[in-house]
């Protein structure tokens, strides 16, 4: 790899041996992609996805300890990922919460060093830092650093800026040294695409179960997804975000997607339509039957399939503004049909605390409250990473949170009949 | 029999374990997560969607795979997972190693004593060879000696 003179000092310790270390571990990264240089991060804000003080990740605070005792700090301010808990604001029991204590016994400490490395602010702890509410929205093009596959993939594919799939410890090294390997979605020729999806079912389907087939499909690669600007138009408005935000999530956490684009809608497929695809690439048709088929693949792993639900979570990743309130008229609506009062399993919508401080200002937040509906901003796969909690029946529209937890998936519409007992509306 | 495939070597090192083979993606996270949280001294994977190591042991094993999937985490889990000493004896992908699986072995590799191999680039006829229990043989240039 080709460094720049002050690359290269840094390398060979100028400014110490934990820097000199911190340097070689990126070079050794970039290597292992043929990477022939770094370049500097010109986003203004970073991300990082540990956000979470779990006893048993000891090791991952000990190099924090040693980098921040080098003196080193991030380059750029950043957002993390969501908290893990959460006890004021989520249904558990005392032993729940009790376990959780002892879980996240390093919270206190983590959160001490996020602080020292330059977090934004206590609030900046949400999976979806892009939104406007949060104020991390890098612009196109721009260079990042950033970990949590939902973002990197929403931050590359809708918004058009530069980010690879890097893991936490690695974003944060990154944002040390201000500056990354450049390969993959750096590069223009990493970003063409390796799949063709035709998109030929009967209506909108899921986002989180599209954005599973196409996950499980692709893997790792780059699709060009043609026939979704049927339904969600040619113009990134609040609701296609909201539908490409879940769906890449979905891509990213059952595949490993880290960007996608959207024929006539995300940036650079306007720009450079069908020249983005790689010559000869195969093609994945996406009907009904390849969407139900999808649905009807996931293992349950509760002991009592015909269990009641004791908890739901929405809000994997963290949900917007105006889904807060879309979902507030729902609830009522289906409520209302089905002659109930409130939500019949107890129920959380996640989202960013400067989203949620948004919806607080509105009259829809006292009536989602009134409907029996919890909100909060913690994690919810965190959460459920309690085996106090993993071992009852939750359910979820995130396709996200069924991958990393016991959590059953429902698409939206029938978790709606689920919550509210109207069986018109589900339809 | 013996065969030998010839890898690029992502992390250096030597090991001889048994062969455990995962033909989907590995997701690391989901993996890993439980035996984490739980201490579980074996390392059962906890993937419910990997049909192929749900509830087998980890530990010590020649982990032999296509790529690794899933979440940003992953290249955190793998480097805990090797600074507490819960490895597996190495790491084999039959494809070009992927970001997450670099950054694990690399901090592992740089930051914690763990010695587990990594070796990507094997090739598809590596993983329709491998089989669960065969003995394998890593050497330090990446050379894998798998025994049927």
């Amino acid at each position: 790899m080709n460094l720049t003179p002050e690359q290269q000092a840094l390398l060979e310790g100028s400014k110490g041996e934990t820097m000199a270390k911190v340097m070689k571990t990126l070079v050794a990264f970039g290597d292992a992609f043929n990477a022939s240089r770094m370049i500097p991060i010109t986003s203004e804000y970073g991300h990082t996805v540990i956000s979470f003080g779990l006893g048993l990740m000891k090791p991952v605070y000990e190099l924090y300890d040693k980098i921040l005792s080098a003196g080193e700090v991030s380059s750029q301010k950043f957002s993390a990922d969501p908290r893990p808990t959460e006890k004021e604001n989520v249904p558990a029991s005392f032993l729940q919460n009790l376990v959780c204590d002892v879980m996240y016994s390093q919270q206190g400490k983590l959160e001490d060093q996020l602080k020292k490395f330059g977090i934004m602010s206590d609030d900046a702890y949400t999976c979806t830092c892009y939104l406007p509410e949060v104020g991390n929205t890098p612009k196109r093009g721009e260079i990042l650093a950033w970990a949590e596959s939902s973002a990197v993939v929403y931050a590359n594919s809708v918004l058009g800026a530069r980010c690879n799939r890097n893991s936490g410890i690695i974003e944060m090294m990154c944002s040390i040294a201000g500056f990354v390997p450049e390969f993959g979605f750096l590069t223009d020729e990493g970003r063409k695409a390796d799949w063709i999806v035709e998109l030929k079912t009967t209506k909108l389907p899921d986002a989180q179960l599209f954005g599973s087939a196409v996950g499980m499909k692709v893997l790792e690669q780059v699709p060009y997804i043609k026939g979704l600007d049927r339904y969600l138009g040619t113009e990134l408005n609040d609701a296609a975000c909201t539908y490409l935000k879940d769906f890449g999530a979905a891509t990213a956490s059952n595949g490993s997607v880290g960007l996608y684009h959207i024929e006539n809608l995300t940036p650079e497929a306007v720009d450079f339509g069908e020249s983005l695809i790689r010559e000869g690439a195969p093609v994945y048709v996406v009907d009904d039957a390849e969407i139900e088929r999808v649905k009807n693949s996931y293992p349950c792993i509760w002991k009592n399939l015909d269990a009641k639900p004791k908890l739901c979570f929405m809000g994997c990743p963290h949900m917007t503004y105006q889904q807060l309130i879309d979902w507030t008229i729902r609830v009522e609506e289906g409520l209302k049909n089905a002659g109930n009062k409130k939500v019949l399993i107890p129920t959380v919508f996640t989202a960013a605390p400067a989203v949620l401080r948004h919806f607080e200002e509105t009259e829809y937040a006292a009536r989602l409250k009134a409907v029996g509906v919890h909100t909060a901003s913690l994690c919810p796969l965190m959460f459920m990473n309690n085996p106090l909690v993993k071992s009852q029946p939750v359910i979820t529209s995130s396709n996200k949170l069924r991958t990393y937890s016991s959590a059953r998936f429902y698409p939206e519409m029938e978790l709606l009949t689920m919550l509210t007992g109207d069986k018109k509306e589900g339809k | 029999m013996s065969k030998i495939f010839k890898g690029r070597v992502i992390a250096s090192g030597t090991a001889k374990a048994e062969a455990l083979v995962s033909h989907g993606g590995f997701n690391t996270l989901a993996s890993y997560q439980t035996p984490m949280l739980l201490g579980d001294k074996q390392v059962k994977c906890s993937d419910q969607n990997n049909p192929d190591l749900y509830k087998k042991p980890m530990r010590g094993k020649a982990l032999c795979l296509p790529e690794t999937i899933g979440s940003t985490t992953g290249g955190m889990a793998l480097y805990t997972v090797c600074a507490t000493g819960k490895q597996p004896a190495c790491m084999l992908f039959s494809k070009p190693i992927d970001t997450l699986a670099a950054s694990g072995a690399i901090l592992a590799a740089f930051w914690t004593d763990a010695n587990m191999p990594v070796i990507d680039e094997l090739g598809e006829e590596f993983l329709a060879y491998v089989q669960d229990g065969m003995m394998i043989e890593v050497a330090e240039d990446g050379t894998v000696t798998v025994d049927g």
